[in-house]
């Protein structure tokens, strides 16, 4: 039933259906409690430890998103995505068939050229944040146009923003049709929807705020841009985790999830993953179906990777910068 | 498997947590333990052994020797001879060494950790993070406790010698639960493990030694189930405190009837988890892996019973499916695991038997597909298709089987959740704080858990009602359980027979009868006895009551439960204007006195004036006997509530009878109770003649009921009442030793006293908080929040 390999079809959305999410009810207490027992529950150790890593590496959304991006640190950072691991750990792990690389490159639009250079060739997704980003409060129409600007740049994905605002007024038609002029918009490149948790209230409208994404046709819902005060937590990725499988039981269609921002160790990025295998199974850890949007987290891997092949722990500078 | 293999599967590991140190630990002491008596390892060659087997592969841990009636005797008499020192030796010094057991317990935490598990089967996560930690808090908020007694409790004294007996589902924490109240008030103990799981005990023992605990305060011994017998037994043991079923508990009752003893009994349960349609469905059925999936089921609170509300039941049922397919079965050190062994090869086939027998008669079976390791792990179960007739849904499986049943409105959810012999817990899942709190109370339980399951704290009372047993573990509330009023100095209550003043015998021959129901009523049996004055002449004839009349009583009483849900204001109104009704009276009352009781002018005003009084201070109590909010380490308030027990059956001393009336039957209606009032016969009248009083004073019929006649048959009849909730007596010893032996079956409180135990005149022997306390069961409602 859950072949890791199966071909995933996007999700198309469905029609606005308030009956949906309407009632839905959150518990923050046990919420929280449920998420602290995710790695008491579960062991990952040793050789499944660096497998469980090796493939973290592959959800990962190598990022930069700064106001001093340039051509140079996008094409350094470009380079990391295609070789996470260096040469020599790669062989000494007997990885080199698996040609591990990140899932993609996650930039503003104006790096996107320079990206797509260093990309060139490699199977590496080209992802640009989009509509305003991050606070989302551009005018729609050229929102929706930074869409069509990137897609036409080569963007695979688009990052969207949500506006905040309809989600704490209520106005969960106009987030409807908001992110489905940007599904629209985006065409053949996938849609990750950002719902800014940490701007958004509570757990409830997080769970809200997802449904209504997932139903503008959303290919992922991810929790945050990493300029909110608070971005990706356990409990808030939880009940999104938990939306997505209430949404593929509803529809029959697979959304992916992505936290973004604070997911910085490798002990943090396997919570993520027991939690995704947990609430929504094994097929939910490919790169189709989750991404880690993170830009410290590969070098804290890379260093774990290093110390089970070795027995000893590696020093950061050993390792080449992302 | 390589390292490519691992990276297609993303398969968990197996992780297995060492043996090692539990195995050393056991080599150490040659894998034999005998007696920890007097601060002394006892050990005797030729004793009767057990077998201890981990039930995880049936390998030999250990033997234990099983203690002799010499031993036990020992054990008693070393318990005896350190008590009053230990008590002496002060609240801080008692907190100094439940301290250092804490500590001590800290230490070897890890190596309790994994005993426990090797022992018991349970999953070292779970031996980990909630049974060692939790017993170490135990000793650490009980050291607070000693500290605090002599500021705090200083009107009360220890009980003296405690026996304890504990169950093998939660080996070290039960006697936790067990040993930090018991000690940390002065008590000395002599504790029995279950004998398949004593391991954790022993360590214990050492580390009572190591702690500096004086040689008798503790004191464990080990052996079955008749070792458990003789001690809760033995004439010189003041307090049994026992943990585990209803069966075994009714033997204890059984064995120590007549002994008028301290009780402690927390028994079996068959606690509802109730799910309404407006809850947070993902949590609630991650609430059920902590309920019912917690220690295999092997959980005397789990949530067994389902009640869902049919609009969302088969929502429900899907996801329980699907999370229960989730459920990793496996090896007890195994740390990714959710689900260890039972407890042992007999727990197994009781739990395989009581199931299969259970489908015989419908429902339907759904286990989850987990693969299983073999000896005695039973697959998590969901059975559905049941109702409240099916024994499924009445008794208690003790092992990872969950039963459903659905309901309409929240009154069915109620009557559903109350429809058991049992009353340990239950928990509420709503989002709505509305319905929550307004179902809390209603259901019929020590513990309610409103949006969780299974939390505990030593801050927090734990315990039941109704067949589940009766006291409270943990909390202030638990402290009265090793506690007992200071001795009363009794003088002379009884009043000289002087001669009184001639009765006028010219009035019209009465016969008192009985009130019932608020009604005046004859006895079933048109029996009379005749009560005479002190001078023995005759005052009046009383009803001699029957089976049928307290049938009738009881039934009344039952019926005015209305009188609990009425505002505290006014129950407090109505009792001043009980109290204003009487006072009126004063002349004809003082005037009875003297004549009924021979008592003088001084002491039958006196009587009368301070009966008033007590009506005022009841009165006053109504709307102030407040509950607490206990300080658990949770975001979350747990209320402990104090509420009222339902219907008590009070058996009244002959002695100063207006008085007693008073002190008797004000306390329990204040707090909300129905009362059945059997008065002593040869005052009998006194009660009966309140009965003018107290029908223009605005209580409800079937609040106050009285009875008279022979307070043997009717204690009797009310002792064997399922629908008596407590029974209070100031009686003889035989009278005791009847209601005792009746309630085995039943398990009802008793509060037994000795008919000339205290002054009723005398305030601090006869009114107040002792009394609230026999008048309410507190409940725990721990309500966890946040949005």
């Amino acid at each position: 039933m859950d072949n890791n390999n199966s071909i995933l079809t996007r999700n198309p959305g469905t029609e606005f259906r308030s009956d949906v999410f309407s009632k839905i009810k959150i518990n923050r207490s046990a919420v929280e409690k449920r998420c602290a027992e995710y790695s008491a529950r579960r062991s990952i150790k040793k050789q499944d430890q660096a497998a469980w890593l090796m493939k973290a590496i592959s959800l990962i959304d190598l990022t930069t998103l700064s106001g001093d991006d340039t051509k140079a640190r996008v094409k350094r950072l470009c380079r990391k995505a295609i070789n996470p691991l260096n040469d020599k750990l790669v062989k000494n792990l007997s990885i080199e068939s698996l040609k591990l690389s990140t899932a993609a490159v996650c930039v503003y639009h104006d790096m996107l050229s320079a990206a797509k250079k260093s990309l060139e060739g490699h199977n590496i997704n080209l992802a640009a944040v989009s509509t305003g980003f991050p606070a989302g409060l551009s005018p729609l129409p050229l929102r929706i146009e930074e869409i069509k600007y990137s897609v036409a740049a080569g963007a695979d994905e688009i990052d969207i923003v949500i506006s905040r605002r309809h989600v704490l007024e209520g106005n969960w038609e106009d987030l409807y049709s908001e992110v489905k002029s940007f599904r629209k918009a985006s065409g053949k490149a996938h849609l990750k929807t950002i719902l800014a948790t940490g701007e958004i209230g509570n757990l409830a409208n997080i769970a809200k705020a997802s449904q209504v994404c997932m139903m503008a046709g959303a290919d992922f819902i991810k929790t945050s841009t990493g300029k909110e005060p608070t971005n990706a937590t356990l409990p808030v990725s939880l009940v999104m985790s938990r939306m997505i499988k209430d949404y593929y039981e509803l529809t029959g269609y697979r959304v992916g999830f992505k936290p973004a921002g604070g997911v910085s160790d490798s002990k943090t990025a396997l919570q993520y993953m027991i939690m995704m295998k947990e609430e929504l199974g094994r097929r939910w850890l490919e790169p189709d179906l989750m991404r880690f949007g993170a830009s410290s987290l590969l070098g804290d891997i890379e260093r774990q990777l290093d110390h089970y092949s070795s027995g000893y722990y590696s020093a950061h500078y050993r390792h080449p910068l992302a | 498997m390589t390292l490519m293999d691992s990276f297609k599967d993303l398969e968990y590991s197996q992780a297995m947590e060492s043996d090692a140190i539990a195995i050393e630990w056991l080599k150490k002491n040659k894998n034999r333990f005998g007696q920890y008596i007097d601060g002394k390892f006892i050990s005797q060659k030729n004793a009767k052994l057990i077998d201890v087997t981990s039930p995880n592969d049936s390998t030999l841990l250990a033997k234990i020797e099983t203690s002799d009636n010499n031993q036990i005797e020992k054990a008693v008499e070393a318990a005896i001879r350190s008590q009053k020192s230990w008590f002496d030796m002060g609240g801080h010094e008692r907190a100094k060494i439940l301290y250092s057991l804490a500590r001590s317990l800290q230490k070897h935490a890890r190596l309790a950790a994994v005993l426990e598990t090797l022992d018991n089967g349970k999953p070292i996560r779970e031996s980990r993070d909630a049974d060692i930690p939790l017993a170490i808090r135990h000793f650490y908020y009980h050291a607070g406790w000693a500290q605090l007694q002599n500021s705090e409790l200083s009107e009360y004294e220890p009980v003296g010698v405690a026996a304890q007996i504990i169950p093998w589902n939660f080996p070290l924490l039960m006697l936790a639960w067990k040993v930090a109240p018991a000690i940390a008030m002065g008590n000395s103990i002599i504790l029995k493990p279950a004998e398949n799981t004593p391991l954790t005990a022993m360590l214990f023992s050492h580390l009572c030694h190591d702690a500096g605990v004086p040689n008798g305060v503790i004191n464990i011994i080990n052996g079955g189930a008749e070792t458990g017998a003789t001690l809760a037994a033995h004439p010189n043991v003041d307090k049994v405190a026992f943990t585990g079923s209803t069966a075994v508990g009714r033997e204890i009752r059984k064995s120590t009837a007549g002994q008028g003893k301290k009780l402690t009994l927390e028994l079996g349960g068959k606690s509802a988890f109730i799910v309404f349609d407006d809850a947070d469905l993902d949590s609630a059925v991650e609430g059920l892996v902590d309920s019912i999936w917690f220690n295999q089921g092997e959980v005397c609170c789990a949530g067994s019973r389902l009640l869902v509300q049919s609009s969302i039941e088969e929502k429900l049922h899907k996801k329980i499916k699907k999370r229960m397919e989730k459920l990793r079965h496996g090896r007890s050190l195994d740390k990714s695991i959710d689900i260890g062994s039972l407890v042992s090869d007999t727990q197994f086939k009781r739990v395989n038997s009581i199931v299969n027998d259970g489908l015989t008669k419908g429902g339907k079976l759904f286990q989850s597909g987990c693969p299983l390791p073999k000896n005695n792990y039973y697959p998590p179960s969901l059975i559905t298709d049941i109702d409240s007739s099916h024994p499924l849904s009445q008794e208690e499986i003790f092992g990872p089987v969950l039963i459903s049943m659905s309901f309409r409105t929240q009154s069915e959810a109620i009557d559903l959740a109350n429809n058991t012999r049992y009353g340990l817990s239950a928990s509420i899942w709503s989002e709505n704080i509305n319905r929550a709190m307004d179902v809390a109370p209603k259901i019929k339980a020590g513990v309610i858990w409103i949006n969780s399951h299974n939390k505990f704290d030593a801050s927090c009372g734990f315990g039941g009602v109704k067949e589940s047993g009766f006291g409270r573990e943990g909390g202030k509330e638990g402290l009265y359980e090793y506690l007992k009023p200071k001795k009363f100095v009794v003088g002379k209550t009884m009043a000289t027979k002087k001669a009184p003043k001639k009765h006028d015998n010219s009035q019209i021959d009465r016969t008192l009868k009985f009130y019932i129901g608020g009604k005046q009523v004859r006895p079933d049996g048109g029996y009379s006895v005749p009560v005479y004055n002190s001078d023995s002449s005759l005052e009046v004839w009383v009803g001699s009551g029957n089976r049928k009349d307290i049938r009738n009583a009881v039934s009344a009483a039952c019926k005015a439960e209305g009188w609990n849900s009425q505002s505290a204001h006014n129950r407090a109104q109505i009792l001043y204007y009980f109290a204003e009704n009487l006072s009126i009276r004063k002349n004809e009352w003082v005037e009875r006195l003297q004549i009924n009781c021979g008592l003088t002018n001084n002491m039958a005003v006196k009587e009368f004036n301070e009966s008033v009084s007590r009506l005022f201070s009841y009165a006053a109590w109504t709307d102030k006997y407040d509950g607490l909010v206990h300080n658990a380490p949770y975001r979350g308030v747990t209320l402990a509530l104090p509420e009222a027990v339902g219907v008590i059956a009070q058996i009244a001393p002959d002695l100063q009878p207006l008085i007693s009336c008073i002190s008797l039957i004000a306390p329990a209606i204040a707090m909300g109770n129905r009362v059945i009032f059997i008065p002593g016969i040869s005052n009998a009248n006194i009660a009966l003649e309140l009965t003018q009083v107290i029908e223009t004073s605005d209580i409800p019929p079937g609040v106050i009921n009285i009875v008279s006649g022979d307070q043997n048959l009717l204690a009797e009849q009310l002792a064997g009442h399922a629908e008596v909730d407590s029974l209070w007596c100031w009686t003889t010893p035989s009278t005791v030793s009847l209601i005792e032996s009746t309630s085995i079956e039943n398990l009802k409180r008793l509060w037994c006293n000795k008919d000339n135990d205290r002054d009723w005149l005398i305030k601090k022997q006869s009114e107040g908080l002792e009394f609230l306390r026999q008048s309410t069961e507190i409940k725990n409602i721990w309500t966890p929040y946040g949005d």
